[in-house]
């Protein structure tokens, strides 16, 4: 009792909230983007039925979600230089980080779109003489791509959320903004709570609409 | 047009066709009867190689294919071109829910052939109201009862012009009352000299349409001939068995 909210401090850093803001989405967007190529690629990879295949990429994924988001950032950042020998900026080793995850969930996803389906539908597309290149893009891909969507914006959600964990690795997205404002101002409750009201603000209306897409494909 | 020599498949240990050999002439209506596991399901899904037969020699028109272990099966576009020169119904009608009625018709002209849109809408507009849906071109699949998905799926499977067609049990799925509309296409297919391999429960159905008969069990053909002989005066006492259980159905209706 008796604290005294001052939130003054917060607001005159704006221009530091901008770029964190400004990261934040980027690494957001193009995370996104990467583990979306990643996960329909090994997704794909995993309808071959021949296990040099899907064996590398069932660890690839097992690895990524089974381990803390955490730590795979950090490994990437400070392990892979050194068991590659190359010296990787903070920025590159924390996305491949957060990409590889987000492709890791990317391929269960995509994987499950589209064994979803029923054998009927790939019995029936085979029997018209359909080859498994044109079944896949006519048939199978247009039903499954619905099923993906409302799991695909959720793990979005999270990856959005998961990019606070860059600031580990001094990547200077909205967390690590508001730990350097924490420092300078000492008000941390004003400062994490306005860090928490971004995060809300960006992502609230995503859920919304996240849920009307999922009506629209109930249908 | 279809000949089917020796013809086997297993699973693992179990062997659920064991050697059968069949003659279906260009316009000829043979229908397989048989108990339920006798096998008669699969053998119609080996001759379009939705499953690859073990043994044998399968021939559809001028191809012949070769299986067994020294034999490579086609595959890719090969066998994608076997398969488009026959077509199959399903139990469970199969037709694309993300299509039109008159869409899941043009899907095989215009995926496989390459057809141009206005020729393929033609041909299935032509087929829909051949089986009395012409008025439902634009319902989807889930819009349309399972009576007239069938139908649908009959004619999706007559759009690819081929040279038979298989029917896997087409109206087990179906509401009885749906049965009959189901029944009637094909029995006008027949008519019309569509070269067919049915297997069906529909007793009524193989005396009044078939050509010839097939009975199988245990992976076996146990005995064929004309439809009358064998449904109603059948030789192998493991047909007599097996249709002791259907003259009632077989009896009535005659016509």
């Amino acid at each position: 009792m008796g604290y005294k909210w001052d939130f003054s401090g917060v607001y005159s850093y704006l221009n530091l909230w901008i770029k964190g803001l400004g990261v934040t989405l980027a690494y957001s967007v193009g995370t996104v983007l990467g583990g979306l190529i990643i996960g329909v690629i090994c997704g794909m990879l995993l309808l071959y039925r021949r296990k040099w295949v899907t064996l590398p990429i069932h660890y690839y994924v097992e690895i990524f979600r089974c381990t803390p988001l955490l730590i795979q950032i950090v490994w990437f950042y400070y392990a892979l230089p050194i068991v590659l020998n190359v010296e990787l900026p903070a920025w590159l080793a924390a996305g491949i980080g957060l990409t590889l995850y987000m492709g890791a969930f990317s391929t269960e996803i995509f994987r499950g779109g589209i064994i979803s389906i029923d054998k009927g539908q790939w019995q029936a597309a085979r029997a018209l003489g359909m080859t498994n290149g044109e079944l896949m893009r006519h048939i199978i891909l247009p039903q499954a791509m619905k099923r993906m969507v409302p799991p695909f914006v959720n793990q979005s959600i999270i990856q959005l959320k998961n990019t606070s964990l860059l600031y580990v690795v001094a990547v200077p997205d909205l967390m690590y903004t508001g730990s350097i404002v924490v420092a300078d101002t000492f008000r941390p409750l004003e400062v994490y709570t306005s860090v928490g009201i971004m995060y809300f603000a960006i992502l609230y209306p995503l859920t919304l609409w996240a849920t009307r897409m999922e009506a629209r494909v109930d249908q | 047009m279809v000949r089917v020599d020796g013809l086997r498949k297993s699973y693992g240990t179990v062997e659920a066709v064991r050697g059968v050999s069949l003659d279906v002439h260009r316009g000829q209506v043979v229908v397989l009867i048989g108990p339920s596991g006798c096998g008669k399901s699969t053998f119609l899904r080996c001759l379009n190689l939705l499953e690859t037969p073990s043994a044998g020699t399968l021939q559809v028109g001028d191809r012949t294919i070769d299986f067994g272990s020294r034999h490579s099966m086609p595959h890719g576009r090969t066998l994608a071109r076997f398969r488009a020169r026959i077509g199959m119904v399903f139990q469970q009608f199969d037709l694309f829910p993300h299509m039109t009625a008159l869409k899941n018709v043009m899907s095989g002209p215009v995926i496989v052939k390459k057809m141009g849109q206005s020729e393929a809408e033609a041909i299935a507009r032509d087929l829909l109201a051949k089986v009395g849906l012409g008025a439902f071109t634009a319902r989807y699949p889930r819009e349309l009862s399972g009576g007239q998905q069938q139908r649908v799926a009959i004619a999706r499977a007559m759009a690819m012009a081929p040279e038979v067609m298989l029917f896997d049990e087409v109206t087990s799925a179906l509401d009885p009352e749906l049965v009959g509309e189901v029944l009637d296409v094909m029995k006008q297919l027949a008519t019309e000299g569509t070269t067919m391999i049915v297997v069906t429960h529909e007793m009524a159905f193989a005396r009044d349409v078939a050509d010839w008969v097939v009975v199988m069990d245990a992976g076996q053909v146990v005995e064929q001939g004309l439809a009358e002989e064998v449904l109603l005066q059948p030789k192998n006492p493991r047909t007599a068995s097996f249709l002791s259980r259907f003259h009632s159905t077989i009896g009535e209706r005659k016509n």
